[in-house]
């Protein structure tokens, strides 16, 4: 029996466009593309001495975190800022949860507010969904990191940056190293890289760190060994290794999983002389990345949270449009009903 | 109250009858099937031409949520939900607030269930005090305030050890234990099945091996133990297997499924919907593939609903953070009828798993159309189908399937003769 809800196109509105930006599962290559172009164009402005464009001129982003964040939370303040938005940040982990609001409340009291935009993070995975769904459709709803699910603007900086350096996605190998069980990072990248036509995606990781049924999901290649994994890639994707996985035997020891996964420069040079060394921050050195590769000529993890500006501009701006045009289209209907 | 059934199609999984006749009542019995005794004149006749006439269902597991949690459903509104399902017997398990491990509550329940008068009410008492898996409860009063059978839910005995002397005291009584096998490590902090849809969706899983690790420990004990043992909400295929195996080698154990499962799989989950959110969760489609087959061999010979109300708010949140569960009893024998419609089952075996099944599991004087036994007869139409939803008396809205049209449809539940619920 299927079911009756089954599979909407929660995020777009009747003519396709983004309306919030909840997961990559289910955008279009065209889309995805469109989000990359876009960002390209804004990545001029900061550039510029006046890095303001006024396509969020009296609009309100409101970037409620129930989960801790510096680089997201700011350079989502930045591209709003930047858009010339009105910006409004809390950390609601330390507010009303505490005092047993729930998340339904807190979002209604701050769209009361006459909010126009959420960027939400939160620790369970399909929170933006819900909120989209059930709390606030006609706000645009920005997915700033939901449980092990989905970091989509994450997603979208890391594509940015491949683009930037290799041009293309059609001939490109790529590795993902470290903890993917836990990781909403490598769940996004998988997606983008494989709607983006990628042909070799990598992930490298011990079976205690990796979900189960990748290989049908995502389309990717497991590998266990990180020699053989990294062979000849052209871009190599280290995440995060939280020290918390130490306990309840995911694995021995910092130690064991550096001396197997850990991006040396001995292991770098398995890869092409030209691979990226690229990682979503903040960055374990002697974790899961030595430092001379974190800070080597083929690392770009800065330039990662330059794109990430321009990324979060773009996804901003494309669903503050996408919601509008919904809305004019209901009120047309509205009217001529 | 004398009442005349005529012209049914009457269905007797446990006896096999099954020819068109006519059902006769008096007292709350059946007095006669086919002629009517001599000088029988009927108060009330039913005509039932292309109805079938069954055993009044009888549903192992629906929560009814009194005492404690009237905001999700109270014992009228959920056992009237049950009579609309064709349901003339339930089960309720023993998560109440206080929990069902003192007579008083049993009785309270006992009593408020007559007031109803929908259906009739066995409850589940709890296996240990408070369900806390450390001492026992006084299982021998429990069972002398009216509880049919003993289980400790999914909250599974940490000690193998505590588990060990619960059963050999249950023994010593003759009483039959419920076991929800589940793992505890394993399952812990789990909210879908593990596979690739829960990995896709970034929900952190419970493996098959939450379910059959404790499953094949809980058997191994029942067989030391000799206790009756009855394996309640299996999910996996290969805990059907296991429960095969055991049966095989003569052990005298009974299990049910969820009729949820044998519906819906863990796919239902893709877009974070939290109706799907159960537990133990939806699983594998070879996992509903292995479960069907154990229905229709009779490794498992009961279909429950595990119904579970609750309000709207316990729905509307990320889905960890709401609440498990499928309110779903009004809608049991529409819901099975699928499964008929699927090509799985006939009809007499449907309601075997429905009627005598169930009550040989936990025997209750339930599940059986025969001259002398209650009246509690399920009349419904084979051929009609039922929109879901179109009526609603659980107070629990949570439902999956609510706009599905459904095949059959019931049109009358009789308990003792009377008639609790027509359509």
């Amino acid at each position: 029996m299927t079911p009756i809800d089954a599979k909407r196109p929660l995020q777009l509105n009747e003519q396709g466009q983004l309306r919030h930006f909840l997961s990559l599962d289910g955008l279009p290559r065209e889309l995805l593309t469109e989000i990359l172009d876009t960002a390209d164009s804004f990545l001029e402005v900061g550039a510029r001495a006046v890095k303001k464009v006024p396509l969020l001129r009296g609009k309100t982003v409101c970037n409620v975190f129930f989960e801790n964040s510096t680089r997201t939370r700011t350079t989502f303040e930045l591209a709003a800022q930047r858009l010339s938005a009105d910006v409004i940040s809390l950390n609601v982990s330390t507010s009303s949860t505490s005092k047993g609001e729930t998340l339904f409340d807190t979002l209604r009291n701050l769209e009361a507010m006459a909010a126009d935009i959420f960027v939400v993070r939160h620790a369970d995975s399909g929170a933006a969904h819900f909120i989209a769904e059930h709390v606030c459709p006609n706000l645009a709803i920005i997915n700033g990191g939901d449980g092990r699910h989905a970091h989509p603007t994450q997603g979208m900086l890391d594509m940015l940056t491949i683009r930037r350096h290799k041009g293309s996605f059609e001939n490109l190998s790529v590795a993902i190293v470290g903890d993917i069980l836990h990781s909403r990072v490598a769940r996004s990248n998988m997606l983008a890289l494989k709607t983006l036509g990628c042909p070799d995606i990598r992930v490298i990781a011990p079976k205690t760190l990796l979900p189960i049924g990748l290989e049908q999901s995502y389309g990717v290649r497991v590998f266990s060994d990180a020699n053989e994994g990294l062979k000849d890639v052209d871009v190599v994707i280290m995440l995060r290794l939280q020290r918390e996985r130490m306990q309840g035997g995911l694995l021995p020891s910092e130690g064991e999983f550096y001396r197997l996964f850990g991006l040396t420069e001995q292991r770098l040079a398995l890869a092409k002389p030209d691979a990226l060394v690229m990682h979503p921050g903040p960055i374990n050195r002697g974790v899961e990345i030595e430092s001379a590769v974190a800070d080597g000529p083929q690392s770009v993890i800065l330039n990662q949270v330059t794109y990430g500006i321009a990324i979060r501009m773009a996804v901003l701006s494309m669903a503050m449009s996408g919601q509008n045009a919904q809305r004019q289209l209901n009120q047309e209907s509205e009217e001529s009903n | 109250m004398r009442t005349s059934i005529l012209g049914a199609r009457v269905i007797d999984p446990h006896s096999g009858l099954d020819q068109v006749s006519d059902l006769h009542q008096e007292g709350g019995k059946i007095v006669a099937i086919g002629q009517a005794p001599v000088s029988f004149v009927a108060d009330k006749i039913i005509n039932a031409q292309g109805l079938v006439a069954a055993p009044g269902l009888v549903d192992l597991n629906v929560a009814l949520r009194e005492p404690g949690y009237s905001r999700k459903g109270n014992i009228a509104s959920e056992t009237l939900a049950a009579a609309a399902g064709g349901v003339t017997s339930l089960c309720c398990p023993p998560f109440t607030k206080p929990v069902l491990d003192t007579p008083a509550v049993a009785e309270l329940i006992l009593d408020r269930a007559r007031e109803a008068g929908h259906a009739k009410v066995f409850p589940i008492g709890a296996l240990s005090k408070g369900l806390a898996g450390e001492q026992l409860a006084e299982l021998v009063a429990l069972r002398d305030a009216g509880c049919v059978a003993f289980g400790n839910g999914l909250d599974n005995f940490r000690s193998s050890r505590t588990l060990r002397r619960a059963l050999e005291y249950a023994a010593t009584f003759d009483l039959t234990v419920i076991f929800h096998s589940q793992d505890h490590d394993l399952a812990e902090g789990g909210l879908a099945h593990e596979g690739p849809t829960a990995s896709f969706l970034g929900l952190a899983g419970i493996p098959e091996t939450a379910e059959t690790v404790a499953l094949a420990r809980d058997l191994l004990l029942v067989e030391q133990s000799g206790v009756r043992a009855h394996f309640s909400q299996l999910t996996s295929a290969r805990g059907a297997q296991l429960i095969a195996e055991a049966q095989a080698r003569g052990l005298p154990v009974t299990a049910d499924v969820a009729l949820y499962q044998l519906i819906l799989t863990d796919e239902a989950l893709q877009d974070f919907s939290s109706l799907y959110h159960v537990q133990p969760p939806l699983r594998s489609q070879a996992d509903r593939e292995g479960l069907r087959e154990a229905v229709k061999s009779g490794v498992i010979s009961a279909i429950a609903s595990h119904h579970q109300p609750h309000e709207r708010d316990a729905k509307l949140a990320p889905f960890a953070a709401t609440e498990p569960g499928i309110s779903s009893v009004q809608l049991l024998l529409p819901l099975a009828m699928s499964l008929v419609q699927d090509g799985l089952l006939d009809l007499p075996t449907l309601l075997a798993r429905l009627s005598s099944g169930p009550a040989n599991a936990l025997r209750l004087p339930a599940g059986r159309l025969a001259v002398g036994v209650a009246a509690d007869i399920l009349l419904f139409d084979p051929k009609a189908s039922t929109l879901a939803g179109e009526s609603w008396y659980s107070k629990g809205g949570n439902c999956p399937f609510i706009g599905h049209c459904l095949p059959g449809a019931v049109r009358y539940t009789l308990v003792d003769g009377h008639i609790s619920y027509q359509a």
